[in-house]
């Protein structure tokens, strides 16, 4: 034992950290380039395997961070990459801190469990293999993103997740759904990240402004756009003062709000939230993945690694409240009404995303103890909302269909799911002990004591929706009379490599509530456990109870209830269930205003002013080129007397001159 | 008397006269080449063009110092004009295996 210990002593896991990166890119190359057309076994095999090392490889940091008993902060390893002048450069490298090894733990766990469950999901596809080298990708991009020491790193991550997505949303490329949501979502995230990179433009401006300057007073800052630097005192204090205004903003509070726009794009955050219930269009273990636990926290996380800018400016801070806080209530709205299991479960993604928004937000009220608690949030949301997703694909894959009302009585038919995916709702609906109520409760406790109580009672009211619409969907999956007597197959449990991630990610959402997370990730120490308030959790724990009741009483006994409820509120009740009809404003923003009044000009003026100036240049040239024609008689004279000529012509010209 | 007239400078030319000589030579040369429908008739007032200019050069080399260069550049011309003759006489032979004419407005194919 004392052995197994000593290797974690050396310092050898962090010294190599380069090894995260390296395993999924090179499990990638190799999969997709060389396995990929050869064997549809191995390149599951193999890609499950190189993420799973990769999985051991971060509990080895994470070991060794416990271990050494020191909390590592700074680049682990770091090569130059970009050399533009002194002060100026850029390197790609391993941040291993306490939030990217959260981070890191959420990633590479919930990707190897997919990986896991994907090769009994995908058995029977044609693409496996592009499936596979395609979550290696996305792995590989997710976990560079998140241990980006710099915030070009970052954002070259950024796209590569951002691609990855697309790549898998759009996996079933014959469905022209699938294609259409691929693209939806790449264009979406691509028009955030135009706001994100310009805010990079303007940090990496007045950074390479003051970095001869305030530059070597911060350890470990080797350029501009690291972290390290952008976050320092001295940095924020440079930049906050700068006396720029745009629309009556600081350019500290714009930029900051730019950088939010791209957090905002890729976290699907309202009004771009469009993109992710379209996205359910992809593989079921890919939603779990990426459009659960992984690549729409990218946002929280970025907001939460610029936190010390985020919290020197007020303004940009409030707007993630307000925006976290209306996206949380909005998307649980929504949540209660939709059909299609995987809808519900990205509304509610959405909501709970928002619950992390919001708690970064309201630390602009004094306490950061909104700070954990969204990272907490975070954590435990990763394993729950995994599971639910990796449940509902088993769900999926044994009765071939999304739709909540085809479903039903599945409670003999598949034990297991049906525990884990029991498990996983009462974590999300914050049911004590299990996690989610312990991150929602810090949640709650945050927005209360920054005095937010506008908040407060939205998100006591989400809890609430919450709690109301994942019994909704558990009720009618597991409890409701069975809808599918007409089917040939009686649905059953697939194999274990589905069942076995079902079970591994149950344990989690049922205990990672206790993790001391709060004891490495803060922002101000002496925040953080100073306040327990007696009556809100109570509070949380109650409104969830009542959601529960509510659907108990909706979906277990006579449809009659619902179908008399809704048409009671069947105006509203039609709006919410268009999802306020987001999508057709959007529809009608582009096609009748984008599309007539600007795409349309610009397409004319390229065809008839661009590509006309070029095929008239084409004319004249064909043209000259027909009349001189006739001067080439081929008669070797004629040119002799135009050479003659044109010498005598010289002649005469010297000789005036 | 005689000898007067040959110690006379007016009988001896001067480069005036050559040059003027080498002009002629040179003008109908190119009369000759614009002129011509025969090609060897072209080659030959072409030859007239060269030799007009070799003889240049040994005038100017004479009345100017009479160095030993412009007239070894001369030979040169000569040699090339040699060699240019068999070659274009060689594609001439070529020409007239393949159209039995040698008129060079016959040779036409490049117009337009």
């Amino acid at each position: 034992m004392q052995n197994f210990i000593n290797i974690f002593t050396h310092g050898i896991f962090i010294k190599h950290a380069w090894f995260v990166l390296a395993v999924p890119f090179l499990s990638f190359v190799f999969v997709g380039l060389v396995l990929r057309p050869l064997s549809k076994k191995a390149s599951g095999l193999i890609a499950t395997l190189s993420i799973s090392v990769t999985t051991l490889f971060v509990y080895g940091i994470i070991a060794e961070c416990f271990l050494m008993h020191r909390v590592p902060s700074g680049a682990a390893w770091q090569v130059p990459w970009l050399r533009y002048q002194d002060g100026l450069s850029a390197t790609l490298g391993v941040l291993v801190d306490p939030l990217s090894l959260l981070l890191m733990c959420v990633v590479t766990t919930v990707s190897a469990l997919v990986h896991l469950y994907s090769i009994g999901y995908m058995r029977g596809d044609e693409g496996v293999g592009r499936y596979f080298a395609f979550l290696n990708l996305f792995t590989f991009s997710m976990l560079g993103l998140v241990v980006a020491p710099n915030i070009l790193q970052i954002f070259i991550f950024w796209e590569l997740v951002g691609v990855s997505s697309f790549l898998l949303i759009g996996y079933y490329y014959e469905k022209p759904q699938a294609v259409a949501a691929s693209k939806k979502a790449f264009i979406v995230t691509r028009f955030a990240d135009l706001g994100f990179f310009i805010g990079i433009f303007i940090l990496g401006y007045y950074g390479f402004q003051s970095f001869s300057r305030l530059g070597p007073t911060v350890p470990q800052a080797l350029s501009p756009f690291d972290f390290a630097y952008l976050t320092s005192p001295a940095f924020i204090e440079f930049f906050k003062h700068e006396t720029y205004m745009i629309f009556g903003l600081s350019i500290f509070s714009l930029t900051l709000i730019l950088v939010f726009m791209g957090a905002c794009g890729k976290s699907a955050m309202f009004p771009l939230h469009i993109w992710l219930p379209d996205a359910m269009e992809g593989p079921t273990p890919v939603s779990a993945l990426i459009h659960a636990a992984t690549m729409v926290v990218a946002g929280v996380y970025l907001v939460a690694r610029m936190f010390p800018l985020f919290v020197a400016s007020p303004e940009a801070l409030g707007l993630v409240q307000c925006v976290g806080t209306f996206t949380c209530l909005f998307a649980a709205t929504i949540g209660c009404t939709q059909d299609d299991i995987k809808r519900v479960l990205a509304f509610s993604t959405l909501s709970q995303i928002g619950y992390m928004m919001f708690a970064l937000g309201v630390c602009h009220g004094g306490n950061t103890l909104g700070y954990t608690a969204s990272l907490f949030h975070l954590f435990t949301h990763a394993f729950f909302k995994a599971l639910l997703f990796l449940g509902a694909g088993s769900i999926i894959h044994a009765l071939h269909t999304n739709n909540v009302w085809e479903m039903g009585g599945l409670v003999k038919a598949m034990p297991i799911t049906h525990l884990t995916f029991l498990v996983a709702t009462l974590s999300i609906s914050g049911i004590p002990p299990f996690s989610g109520f312990f991150s929602k409760d810090e949640i709650l406790l945050s927005a209360f004591i920054n005095h937010q109580y506008l908040t407060f009672v939205i998100a006591l009211l989400v809890a609430g929706l919450t709690s109301f619409y994942m019994f909704r969907v558990y009720f009618l999956t597991f409890w409701s009379e069975a809808k599918w007597h007409g089917h040939v197959h009686k649905p059953q449990e697939a194999s274990w490599t589905m069942t076995l991630p079902l079970l591994l990610l149950a344990v989690l959402a049922a205990i990672s509530g206790f993790t001391p997370i709060a004891k490495w990730i803060f922002y101000t120490k002496s925040q953080v456990e100073s306040h327990r308030l007696f009556f809100v959790p109570v509070f949380g724990v109650l409104v969830a109870a009542f959601g529960f009741l509510l659907a108990m009483l909706f979906y277990t006994g006579d449809r009659k209830i619902v179908d008399h409820v809704v048409l009671k509120f069947a105006w509203m009740y039609g709006v919410i269930k268009h999802k306020f009809y987001i999508d057709e404003v959007y529809l009608w923003i582009t096609k009748k205003v984008i599309f007539r009044f600007i795409a349309f000009p610009v397409a004319w003026f390229d065809r008839r002013i661009v590509d006309g100036g070029v095929n008239l240049a084409a004319w004249v040239t064909r043209k000259t080129g027909w009349l001189l024609r006739f001067l080439q008689t081929g008669q070797v004279q004629t040119y002799g007397i135009w050479l003659v000529s044109g010498g005598l012509v010289m002649l005469l010209v010297l000789l005036t001159l | 008397m005689l000898a007067s007239i040959f110690n006379s400078p007016y009988f001896y030319p001067s480069i005036y006269h050559w040059l003027v000589l080498s002009s002629a030579l040179f003008s109908i040369g190119i009369y000759g080449f614009l002129t011509r429908k025969n090609a060897v008739g072209i080659l030959i007032s072409l030859e007239l063009c060269l030799n007009s200019g070799a003889l240049n050069f040994v005038v100017f080399d004479y009345f100017r110092g009479n160095h030993i260069d412009g007239k070894i550049m001369a030979l040169f011309i000569i040699a090339v004009a040699a060699a240019e003759v068999v070659i274009a006489m060689a594609i001439f032979v070529g020409m007239f295996k393949h159209k039995k004419t040698i008129d060079v407005t016959e040779m036409n194919q490049m117009r337009n």
